[in-house]
């Protein structure tokens, strides 16, 4: 059976499948697909993850303010966290905070967030960025608000686990330092994303296409994660959810 | 001793230029009245400081003139996309901006609760936010004899916290339930100033279940009542953001003749005459 569903769907679905089996993700500001795959995750796992979303008062369980994900995640009591940027290069570093020269940026971001705690605190850290273009996956960034990997004598528990886009997965391998392409998302071919990705990458000789998700996940993302997803973030669950 | 004023352009002389003023995000407690009220004052060089971020009030100050440095983990208003005058004001120069990271700046509040000079924070090493900030420090745990690097940051003790809060008594003590940063503000700064939406009969801190989220009259410098006071950012359980206006905000405010126009229609005088 083909059943149709939009890219988000498959984003979120994606996403959901990386959190399998743990126990507490969190989600922080301007994140709603991640806040949606981790909705769904929950769904899935009957009640076994813990979803923390900030921004949210009813997914959202910490009651000391502002200070205690980050104080929990300190602990390892996170077991995932989701990052963008404005750019991302392939050795994983992260810039939240601008292009060009600092401080006075040609095209400035909000800020580094709390990325540059959490890169290295939480064990399964997903970068999530749709737009997957050149001047969004760079071989280097001008600004690093977190790196992606560290010498040995830095404490760091966490790190990068996966690039997801709009376009495919990448596996980020912690030992090369460096990006492995996973699977293509339906409809994207290697030459698109050789073209559009602007750093350089391991590939296999056969690339897998990233599963589409089925007509039972379907209707959850449409049903509970949208209802649920829409207290936090309206905007997007009217663009996306809304017939 | 009562700390209630008559009204919120009382309260606002409390700050002046060249202050450290500390604010809250979107999502927390806004005192968006005060804002406007601020504005018309026509205060000077503040040194902002978003715990961690800052959203609206933070761009309306920063395209309003009132603000030479912003200490923050990000300028963000959420959804809307990107804060239009602090982007425009970085472009131009405009503002000096302090890089950082959420926990760090928790942690220096902390420190200037806890009357403390520094407080040591995980990550950051290798982030070029460490390369332009001198007050963060890379010490070593001194409980390691081996190479085991930990950033220090400088405590942050503000000038002012100004907030919004959904309830506060006769006494002055003021409830922010779980948004309990806000109480990190008021323990680490010099003066807090508060508006609040409605009047708590009795004393938040004779009721146990109110208590733990109350911050003491011990902290509080002066309140004063203002409904609506958040509007048009939302405040927790209590009322949800003004989607329509905020996206008129983020419409007129991309160009500065824009933001001008929007300061006259909506800020400019409006307020003072209450």
């Amino acid at each position: 059976m083909n059943i149709q569903f939009k890219p988000e769907e498959l984003i979120i679905s994606t996403i959901a499948d990386m959190l399998e089996g743990l126990s507490h993700v969190a989600i922080g500001a301007s994140s709603p697909i991640p806040g949606s795959a981790a909705l769904l995750a929950r769904a899935k796992s009957k009640g076994k993850l813990r979803v923390s979303m900030l921004g949210s008062e009813e997914h959202n369980a910490f009651t000391n303010g502002g200070t205690e994900l980050f104080d929990c995640a300190a602990q390892g009591r996170i077991d995932a966290f989701f990052l963008g940027g404005g750019q991302i290069d392939g050795r994983a570093n992260i810039n939240l905070v601008g292009i060009g020269e600092y401080p006075r940026s040609k095209a400035r971001f909000p800020g580094s967030f709390g990325s540059a705690y959490l890169y290295f605190l939480v064990p399964r850290v997903i970068l999530f960025r749709e737009e997957h273009t050149p001047r969004v996956l760079v071989p280097k960034v001008d600004f690093i608000s977190a790196p992606g990997i560290s010498a040995e004598n830095i404490y760091r528990p966490g790190g990068p686990y996966a690039l997801v886009t709009g376009r495919c997965v990448f596996i980020f391998n912690k030992k090369l330092g460096s990006f492995f392409l996973k699977s293509l998302h339906p409809g994207h071919t290697i030459e698109e994303v050789d073209e559009m990705t602007g750093f350089t990458y391991e590939k296999p000789i056969n690339i897998p296409q990233t599963p589409k998700p089925s007509a039972a996940t379907i209707e959850l993302i449409r049903g509970l994660v949208a209802d649920e997803v829409s207290e936090t973030y309206p905007a997007f669950a009217e663009r996306v959810f809304a017939n | 001793m009562s700390l209630h004023l008559d009204n919120i352009n009382t309260l606002i002389e409390l700050i002046d230029s060249g202050n450290k003023l500390a604010l809250a995000p979107d999502y927390s407690g806004c005192a968006m009245k005060a804002v406007r009220y601020l504005i018309n004052h026509k205060v000077r060089d503040l040194h902002l400081v978003g715990v961690p971020s800052i959203g609206f009030q933070g761009d309306m100050l920063i395209g309003s003139g009132c603000v030479s440095t912003v200490e923050t983990a990000a300028v963000t208003i959420g959804e809307y996309g990107l804060a239009p005058r602090f982007t425009d004001a970085i472009k131009k120069g405009a503002v000096n901006i302090i890089d950082g990271t959420c926990p760090a700046i928790h942690a220096g509040l902390q420190a200037a609760e806890k009357g403390i000079p520094y407080m040591p924070v995980r990550g950051i090493i290798g982030s070029d936010l460490l390369k332009k900030r001198e007050d963060w420090i890379i010490g070593n745990n001194p409980f390691d004899k081996e190479d085991s690097p930990l950033v220090m940051v400088k405590a942050i003790a503000p000038d002012v916290t100004l907030i919004h809060a959904p309830l506060a008594d006769r006494e002055g003590n003021v409830w922010i339930g779980v948004r309990r940063e806000m109480m990190v503000m008021a323990h680490a700064s010099k003066t807090t100033l508060v508006t609040y939406e409605n009047l708590y009969e009795g004393n938040l801190l004779n009721d146990t279940n109110m208590a733990a989220g109350t911050i003491s009259s011990l902290y509080i410098s002066a309140l004063a009542l203002a409904k609506n006071g958040a509007w048009p950012v939302g405040l927790f359980g209590t009322y949800p953001a003004d989607d329509t206006h905020l996206r008129l905000y983020i419409e007129m405010a991309r160009t500065e003749d824009g933001f001008q126009n929007y300061l006259s229609q909506y800020v400019l005088d409006k307020e003072i005459k209450e």
